[in-house]
């Protein structure tokens, strides 16, 4: 918040601002004090707002030309693949925004994990960035229904029968979800309304998010409460406005070359064949950014207690905040946590790599291991550390290493360094 | 108002309460109509019944059929089949079922072709039993009377209701 009360300099936009204090916001986003050491890890909330008006953009425009209906939505898709202007160049954005916006949010949730932006006082900022993520996922999932292939139909039909496994109602609720008794025209109909309603719900979210957010301001790398503002912040714009605008450009040329090289590459080759009820692919899998969830629901071999374990692995992100209690946010300052840190990436991307392959011998065994882990890192290893990890002497301000009087000048150094690779 | 009063519910806490009733069964009354939409309409449950001329079906053979948009089984066994499927000891099974219940006439196998599991179709005459299924998305094989036998499915392939309208006829549903 900013310390002094805003004026509009002009007369009409005073007579404005005394009705609808537009101004008022607008000049407290400009003037936002914010943590002068924030690092490139810290950009990709602007990149991830950027996604999600992209696909709102490209999504609205690729509804005026999709059909949803069983008969027709595999063709409509060719024909805008087509025929359509730029329709090529409008689907491929989508379909790879979906990638990148995922990419994005991985990174934007491992940097909160790292620097403990989770913790008091922000878990509420936490939890609707949860929220979010979830609401992410299964607008994904009811997109990638949308095109109406084989992988469309059968993925539809793997995670709609997840909720078969709830006890007693199971099957009346697949059919109410379905609108029949098995995934067919009701069930695509249904799906395109949901997919265009959830990115504005998504939208809702974030702008929740980032209010949440202003009124603690920012966490930083080394995790300690400044004062704002003060020697230890910056103005949002410029500086902030221009860092996230550069690493934004970065993250198109990426963006753009799965676009314009290799569109399909994270797709399944099966989508292009139009949907058959009476065929299952050989090999089912799921988009790569639900490739976790997939191996711990196929690790757990009792069909009711997979989708149990599923929907927990994402429920003790939730509960996070009160897992993890160590006073000391930033893990610079953490050494043991630190370690934990990248054990517990290396055991995501390990259960990625593992809902890829197919569910039998070694790969299933090792899917188990990770998922035993995965629980075992924030049900059990989080609390004991809160307890018990000796942390390090934290600094009492951005600035304070640098001009001497600093408890601990080799991790700031580290975190110096980490902020200037960037 | 003193403690006594608190306690004591009043005619106003009456109106109250009837008033929070009378609201909530309104709402409910006007959401169940949205969720309700949702279930099957008049047109899919229409289509709830299937008749299959099955007169070309050879022994050994088995033919896919869509009922209410899912595929469904009928498969012609041959005799080795039906005493392979009759002669297994309950006890070896997982969802422990005797092949007489599960096919009307012996010869004719008629079953969702739907694995138990997460919903996908199994190819026929595959697996490790003869005469079977198997489910390549997760690996759930399944004997010639459609009985899982190993794998994460957790029930038998499932028997529609079907009737013989006459020899050469199946009515699904």
């Amino acid at each position: 918040m900013s310390s002094h009360e805003y004026t509009p300099s002009s007369k009409f936009g005073k007579w404005f601002n005394d009705r609808l204090p537009l101004l008022t916001l607008a000049n407290h986003l400009t003037d936002y004090p914010t943590p002068k050491n924030l690092n490139y890890w810290w950009t990709f909330g602007g990149i991830l707002t950027f996604c999600l008006i992209t696909q709102i953009v490209t999504g609205l425009v690729l509804a005026m030309h999709y059909v949803a209906h069983a008969d027709l939505a595999f063709e409509s898709v060719e024909h805008i693949m087509r025929d359509v202007n730029y329709g090529w160049l409008i689907r491929y954005v989508h379909a790879n925004g979906a990638s990148m916006f995922f990419l994005a949010v991985y990174i934007h949730i491992f940097r909160a994990l790292y620097y403990g932006s989770y913790k008091s006082p922000r878990e509420v900022i936490w939890i609707i960035g949860m929220l979010i993520y979830f609401l992410m996922m299964a607008t994904a999932f009811l997109g990638y229904v949308l095109p109406w292939g084989q992988m469309s139909f059968w993925g539809a039909t793997v995670i709609t029968n997840l909720f078969s496994a709830i006890p007693l109602i199971g099957e009346s609720v697949t059919h109410w979800l379905w609108g029949g008794y098995s995934v067919d025209n009701p069930t695509l109909t249904r799906f395109f309304s949901l997919h265009y309603l959830f990115p504005f719900l998504i939208l809702g979210l974030v702008i929740l998010h980032i209010w949440a957010l202003h009124v603690p301001g920012n966490n930083n790398p080394i995790g300690i409460d400044i004062k704002k503002p003060s020697n230890d912040t910056v103005p949002f714009h410029p500086y902030i406005v221009i860092k996230d605008l550069f690493a934004l450009l970065i993250f198109l040329i990426i963006f753009a070359f799965f676009v314009f090289f290799s569109p399909n590459i994270l797709g399944h080759s099966d989508n292009y064949i139009e949907a058959n009820p009476l065929v299952t692919p050989a090999h089912i899998v799921p988009e790569w950014y639900l490739l976790p969830f997939y191996a711990i629901l196929r690790s757990v071999p009792d069909k009711l207690l997979g989708v149990i374990a599923m929907f927990a692995s994402i429920f003790v992100l939730v509960i996070l905040p009160w897992l993890d209690t160590s006073k000391v946010r930033s893990a610079l300052f953490r050494p043991i946590y630190k370690q934990f840190y990248w054990f517990l990436v290396a055991d995501v991307l390990i259960l990625g790599y593992m809902g890829a392959m197919p569910a039998e011998g070694n790969y299933l065994l090792i899917a188990r291991i990770a998922t035993a882990y995965y629980f075992i890192h924030f049900l059990i290893i989080l609390p004991l550390l809160s307890k018990k990890e000796k942390t390090l002497d934290i600094p009492l301000s951005i600035t304070e290493p640098v001009l001497g009087g600093m408890p601990n000048p080799a991790i700031a150094k580290e975190d110096f360094k980490l902020k200037s690779l960037g | 108002m003193s403690e006594k009063d608190k306690k004591k519910p009043n005619r106003r806490d009456f109106i109250l309460t009837a008033t929070t009733a009378a609201g909530a069964v309104g709402v409910g009354a006007a959401v169940w109509p949205l969720v309700d939409q949702m279930n099957p309409d008049a047109s899919v449950k229409a289509l709830a019944s299937t008749e299959v001329d099955i007169s070309s079906v050879q022994p050994g053979q088995a033919i896919t059929v869509l009922w209410r948009g899912k595929p469904v089984f009928i498969k012609h066994r041959t005799q080795e089949e039906i005493e392979e499927a009759r002669k297994v000891s309950l006890k070896e099974l997982k969802h422990p079922e005797k092949d007489e219940d599960r096919a009307k006439k012996p010869e004719w196998l008629v079953t969702l072709g739907i694995c138990t599991h997460l919903g996908c179709v199994p190819l026929t005459n595959k697996g490790d039993f003869v005469g079977g299924w198997f489910c390549p998305c997760h690996g759930s094989h399944y004997d010639t009377s459609g009985r899982i036998r190993s794998g994460p499915a957790p029930t038998n392939l499932e028997i529609p209701e079907y009737t013989f309208v006459d020899n050469n006829t199946i009515k699904i549903g």
